[in-house]
């Protein structure tokens, strides 16, 4: 018995110590972030690897809120990334749902070609890209970018998309639609519920991927007025001196949407709504 | 109440035809039962009669009126699913008001109705709960419940009982059938279970890879039927065929198996020129012991017993025969048994075609 109960002890704490080392490594980066966030200058250096700072300060947050256009490029990263979200979740909800439950001639093909799309690597495209933007009036503006984002999301987006509503058992629908719905109104009332889950973690995979995009934010986009914040961050590495400070102070500044949109989100990413929708 | 009638029906999905010219009508307030193996057709025949597929030709009218064009929503007719489909993040009493909703029916007259509904299917106490935190047989009756407050033209069943333990099957096939009586809705109900349409139906419409095979009152089926799918799918234990020879006698026909005589039926049929005829008896059928008058031997192989009957396994001359008897009788294996069997309830069937010899 007392063997027993101390393997179990040794287990256990083995268990919670691996854990822990996972945790630890996975945040320590942001940690560091946070820390040379609030470091002052004059000991940046010179208590560089100590893991504590012993001098806290905001002024690296006063310096990028106050003295920079970092609001500006904050404002225009979140209306990128908000309208890239919620176009690319619109339109791969819609092709999904049609790939998920329609036959239709071309299907096949279609379905290749989104898949041909995500084995090239982006950079190939960006000349070409940046050709058409030109002639178009579409470089320096955050409509370019929103177009780039969300022709990029759509198709992983949809096979996202289509999986969750092959998830959906198609007799909810059929028994709504013989209750007196339109296919639309079971699609709204039945079917959107339930894959509520889906769509949010989809809105989320297209936010947070148009959040942190930087290549082609950076190479489209480079007047100050259209620029996203990655674009922005880098502007604080110059050549030969980079400001660390602010940089980090940025950087934290920038993880907060997310930070604050997974909190919001993180309810609805549930799964299990569909239980007990047929025998099983 | 509505009649529905269904004119030279097809559905092929691709190259394949899966229902191949469907005839059938069905009088309004009548139980219909479609029965047939699995893969036969009976799923797709229901969702054509309720709109989810359309028909690759021929008629679908509902009381009169061609409704081929019309979506589900347009026919009036209720479902329930072969899954039950229930809306899981709806609760039991909003699944079942659903359609009232959309119908923009009155709060109070949706309360009543699904307080009605509840209260007959014994689902008054679960109406909060969630699908999710429901037995199957209250799931099955959850989806009852959605159809019958509605009170729409025709119900269609698909299948509903077939994932409940047998105690309740039977139950719920007498809640149905009880249901059935006091709404006098006109009703389809499919099934592959035969005891499910023999004990269920006012009409059987038994099928077969997607043809109809016969239509008509469970006893029509069960005594006279048209083809030997039909005598072998209706029965249990299922009827015997054996392989015979048939000669007219007189005004008779004189039926030999295995050599040895078996019967003399006194009417004149359609012979094959061969003689070659197959043989089916019920096992109820066939008297068994010296005290029936038997002239026929069969070799005993096995006796089942369920307490109340028994089913014995025999050996006729090299053919498996299964004899029904309600007599408690002491068969060792090997023994020989004089067989007696009921001329009137022979029935001959064409070795080539299964089609009855009439
Ligand atoms: N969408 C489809 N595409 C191709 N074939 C189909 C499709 N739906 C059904 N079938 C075929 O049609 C035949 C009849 O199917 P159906 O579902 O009507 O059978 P069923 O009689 O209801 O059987 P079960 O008792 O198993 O439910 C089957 O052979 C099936 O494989
Ligand atoms: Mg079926």
């Amino acid at each position: 018995m007392r063997g027993t109960s101390l393997s179990r002890t040794i287990k256990w704490t083995l268990h919670y110590a691996a854990l822990l080392a996972y945790v630890a490594v996975a945040l320590f980066p942001l940690y560091w972030l946070f820390k040379v966030s609030i470091t002052p200058n004059d000991i940046l250096y010179k208590q560089g690897m100590a893991l504590l700072p012993s001098k806290v300060t905001l002024d690296h947050y006063a310096t990028v809120v106050g003295k920079s256009d970092f609001l500006l490029y904050f404002r225009n990263s979140i209306i990128v990334s908000g309208v890239t979200a919620l176009a690319s979740t619109l339109l791969a909800t819609a092709a999904g749902y049609a790939f998920s439950r329609f036959g239709f001639r071309g299907k096949f093909w279609i379905v290749g070609l989104m898949l041909v799309t995500q084995m090239f690597p982006l950079v190939i495209v960006i000349t070409p890209i940046f050709s058409i933007f030109g002639v178009l009036g579409l470089t320096n503006t955050l409509t370019g970018l929103i177009i780039i984002y969300t022709a990029f999301n759509i198709p992983f987006a949809t096979f996202l998309m289509q999986s969750f509503f092959d998830g959906i058992p198609k007799e909810l629908e059929e028994a709504a639609m013989i209750d007196g719905a339109t296919r639309f109104k079971a699609l709204v009332e039945i079917v959107a519920p339930l894959t509520l889950p889906g769509i949010v973690a989809t809105v989320g995979f297209c936010f947070t991927g148009a959040w942190g995009e930087i290549l082609f934010a950076l190479l489209l986009n480079s007047s100050p007025s259209a620029s996203t914040f990655p674009v922005g961050l880098l502007l604080y590495s110059t050549r030969g001196t980079v400001e660390y400070g602010p940089m980090m102070a940025a950087g934290v500044l920038a993880l907060l949407p997310v930070c604050v949109f997974f909190f919001l989100i993180q309810r609805y990413l549930v799964q299990g709504l569909t239980a007990g929708a047929v025998k099983g | 109440m509505a009649s529905i009638e269904i004119a030279n029906v097809r559905k092929d999905f691709g190259a394949v035809s899966v229902l191949k010219g469907i005839d059938l009508s069905i009088a309004s307030g009548e139980f219909a039962v479609l029965v047939g193996p699995s893969g036969c057709g009976k799923s797709t025949l229901l969702r054509l009669i309720a709109g989810l597929d359309d028909a690759s030709g021929g008629d679908i009218l509902i009381d009169g009126r061609r409704v081929n064009d019309l979506p589900p929503r347009d026919r009036d007719i209720a479902m329930v699913f072969q899954s039950y489909a229930l809306y899981p993040h709806m609760n039991v009493r909003d699944n079942m008001a659903y359609s009232l909703k959309l119908k923009r029916t009155p709060a109070a007259r949706i309360a009543e109705a699904v307080g009605g509904a509840a209260a007959k299917l014994g689902l008054e106490a679960l109406t909060e709960r969630k699908p999710r935190a429901l037995s199957g047989g209250q799931r099955q009756r959850v989806a009852m419940g959605r159809a019958i407050v509605r009170n729409p033209k025709a119900f269609l069943f698909d299948e509903p009982l077939s994932n409940l333990d047998a105690r309740m099957r039977e139950q719920m096939r007498f809640e149905i059938r009880k249901l059935h009586r006091d709404l006098g809705a006109t009703s389809v109900y499919v099934t592959h279970d035969q005891i499910e349409a023999m004990t269920m139906a006012d009409r059987i419409v038994a099928m077969n890879a997607g043809v109809i095979q016969q239509v008509g009152s469970p006893l029509e089926l069960y005594d006279d039927p048209a083809n030997m799918f039909v005598a072998g799918f209706i029965g249990s234990p299922a009827m015997n065929f054996l392989e015979g020879q048939a000669k007219r006698v007189g005004t008779g026909v004189k039926i030999t198996v295995g050599g040895k005589a078996f019967c003399t039926l006194p009417l004149a049929l359609a012979l094959p020129d061969d003689g070659h005829v197959t043989v089916g008896i019920r096992p109820e059928r066939i008297g068994i012991g010296a005290d029936r008058n038997g002239t026929t031997e069969a070799i005993i192989d096995l006796v089942e017993t369920t307490g109340a009957a028994n089913v014995v396994h025999a050996d006729l001359a090299g053919q498996p025969l299964k004899i029904f008897t309600t007599q408690r009788l002491q068969l060792a294996h090997g023994e020989r048994v004089p067989l007696a069997f009921d001329a009137g309830h022979v029935c001959l069937f064409d070795r080539a075609s299964g089609g009855r010899l009439r």
